[in-house]
């Protein structure tokens, strides 16, 4: 390991993508990502490696996918509406089994919304932001040690399974210090070379990157491909935490920031005698429906909280299946939920 | 009297970066002709190797079936900053977009002048047949005033639809491209001329000296309603007065 720095949750998902060997990085200015972005303005080109402030959201999704297209690995950032905007270019990426990784610092929305935390972007990132049968793999940390972590992993995903992953963490996450201590830089030189990757078709056929056939049956070979890999994904990268399940009476589920918020929900219910356990899904797409579908089996309420009207409550309703009850408790536009807050929806449940 | 085939030169064939795809271009159309030229300064110029084409939305967007270099199919607009991730990932590969005016000079408006602006390396083929030729011969950004396409049934309005766009007027503004110019392919003349700008415009790349876009004004005889004689006779006698032939900026 490296040495212990204290750092924003920007800085070290930066830090962590130029550690995992991000050879290319291109993104767009907005809040509050922004710190992100100079970090790597900063120490991407000290290292001879890329960056370029893009002239748009669409332009740097694109230059990924050109960076991308070549087998390096590459990144890009932004926030919501930035978000958005890169949906053409997520599911060209997907469309073409192309490694990328995409960072949401989740903001307040829809439309301009605000520059505080929120978790609304969760249908975006899961269902398929953009048009077509896709999926990216979604990484949710709910600490800046974890963001590091999890950065770290999507390169390694995105290239084992040629596909684009996010990271959606959110305002608070990426503007919050604590101390981190990431791993020594990989050695670039020893990652798998990519047989497919555009370059230059020296000794060998030439190598074509598209999402595109005219021909409706070679089209769907494609998506049936594409949809093969997600249930090989969905078998093998479910990644979730539990904390003071054995005998929970209650469940709280929530990702990213809310859950480490309802961390704090659970020492306090524990003082009052009431049996909470936390179920935090670190996978959102894929979403750990087994496992949580196993714990509602042993509680009588599943109380999902999110930073959102309840977009993540649709998949714990899908795994819980009427075996426990599924309250919800949102807020919505940038507010954070209390953990005081929490915890008097955690007790209208207790018995 | 028999004619002896000892004695002949082959003076023209077909080049060796070309794959024997057949084009899915119509009858008389130009993309054709350049697909051809791009092919064959590839291999005079001995980079089929290292090259890799960004294919773009529209007529072109098969471009990637018809060269024996690696390729890449690009989302409607963006093939200038695709291009720009693959050269700025192997500054070795030596790059080139091929767009058509509604991919260029309309949806790809942002993508294609910061490219331009950031001066980067690549080389860029603007084919301007004033309509979008795949989807039924629509309006271009580059259609003329009067000009008659399916969503401009009276003819180009400039009062409600403005002018054709001379984008790479637009470009050659810009302090940081090498190269600017603007060819047709409508004589024998003017398709020696294109080539000879097209190897330039690759010939800049190779020696590292930045940005170069080639404009191409090209005929679409289906959705111009015109044979393909006409066409030419259109570009040479109408079309050039509305866009000038001409290098618009050389700081090679």
């Amino acid at each position: 390991m490296g040495e212990r720095m204290l750092l924003r949750g920007n800085e070290v998902i930066a830090e962590a993508a130029i550690r995992a060997g991000c050879q290319c990085y291109f993104a767009y200015p907005i809040t509050p990502q922004a710190e992100l972005l100079e970090h790597m303005a900063k120490n991407m080109p000290r290292l001879g490696r890329t960056f370029i402030q893009a002239e748009s959201e669409i332009a740097a999704i694109s230059m990924v996918y050109g960076a991308a297209s070549v087998g390096v690995r590459t990144m890009t950032s932004s926030s919501s509406p930035g978000i958005s905007l890169k949906q053409e270019g997520i599911s060209y990426l997907a469309g073409s089994n192309l490694p990328a990784v995409i960072v949401n610092i989740v903001r307040g929305g829809p439309g301009l919304g605000d520059i505080a935390p929120a978790q609304c972007d969760y249908f975006q990132a899961t269902k398929g932001g953009g048009h077509g049968d896709y999926h990216m793999i979604v990484l949710a940390p709910s600490t800046v040690p974890e963001a590091g972590e999890l950065t770290m992993l999507a390169f390694d995903l995105a290239d084992q399974y040629r596909t684009p992953v996010m990271i959606l963490a959110d305002g608070m996450l990426g503007q919050m210090m604590e101390p981190v201590e990431l791993p020594e830089p990989i050695d670039v030189a020893s990652l798998p070379a990519k047989e497919w990757a555009t370059t230059g078709a020296k000794g060998r056929d030439p190598n074509v990157i598209l999402s595109f056939d005219l021909d409706p049956e070679v089209l769907k070979k494609m998506n049936l491909a594409l949809q093969k890999r997600y249930r090989q994904i969905e078998a093998k990268e479910v990644r979730y935490e539990e904390a003071a399940t054995e005998d929970a009476d209650i469940l709280i589920a929530a990702y990213g920031t809310v859950a480490r918020i309802a961390k704090s929900v659970v020492r306090m219910a524990s003082a009052e005698g009431i049996k909470l356990g936390l179920f935090r899904p670190i996978t959102l797409w894929p979403f750990p429906y087994q496992p949580l579908k196993e714990l509602a089996d042993r509680v009588k309420t599943v109380l999902t909280v999110e930073m959102s009207a309840g977009q993540m409550w649709e998949d714990v309703r899908l795994a819980v299946a009427e075996r426990a009850n599924t309250p919800f408790y949102g807020e919505m536009g940038g507010v954070v939920p209390t953990p005081r807050r929490i915890l008097s929806e955690v007790r209208k449940h207790a018995s | 009297m028999p004619v002896s085939t000892e004695k002949m030169v082959k003076v023209f064939g077909r080049p060796a970066s070309l794959t024997e795809a057949r084009f899915t271009y119509c009858p008389g159309c130009h993309h054709g002709i350049l697909t051809r030229i791009i092919a064959q300064i590839i291999d005079e110029l001995g980079i089929v190797e290292r090259t890799v084409g960004i294919a773009p939305v529209g007529c072109a967007v098969f471009a990637y079936l018809w060269y024996r270099c690696d390729a890449i199919q690009a989302s409607h607009g963006r093939a200038s900053a695709v291009a720009t991730g693959v050269k700025r990932a192997n500054p070795n590969l030596i790059v080139f977009a091929y767009q058509g005016d509604g991919d260029f000079a309309s949806i790809g408006t942002a993508e294609s002048i910061h490219a331009a602006n950031r001066g980067e390396n690549i080389t860029v083929i603007f084919v301007n047949n004033q309509v979008y030729g795949m989807t039924g011969g629509e309006m271009a950004p580059t259609s003329l005033v009067g000009q008659k396409t399916t969503t401009t049934p009276d003819g180009r309005d400039p009062a409600l639809f403005g002018y054709p766009i001379r984008f790479s007027e637009m470009i050659a503004q810009l302090d940081a491209p090498v190269y600017v110019t603007r060819q047709a392919l409508y004589d024998t003349k003017r398709i020696v001329d294109a080539t000879k700008a097209i190897n330039k415009a690759f010939t800049n790349q190779l020696e590292g000296k930045g940005y170069s876009l080639v404009e191409v004004l090209a005929t679409c005889p289906t959705n111009w309603r015109m044979k393909p004689t006409e066409a030419n006779k259109h570009v040479a006698e109408v079309v050039t007065k509305v866009f000038p032939l001409g290098d618009l900026i050389d700081r090679g």
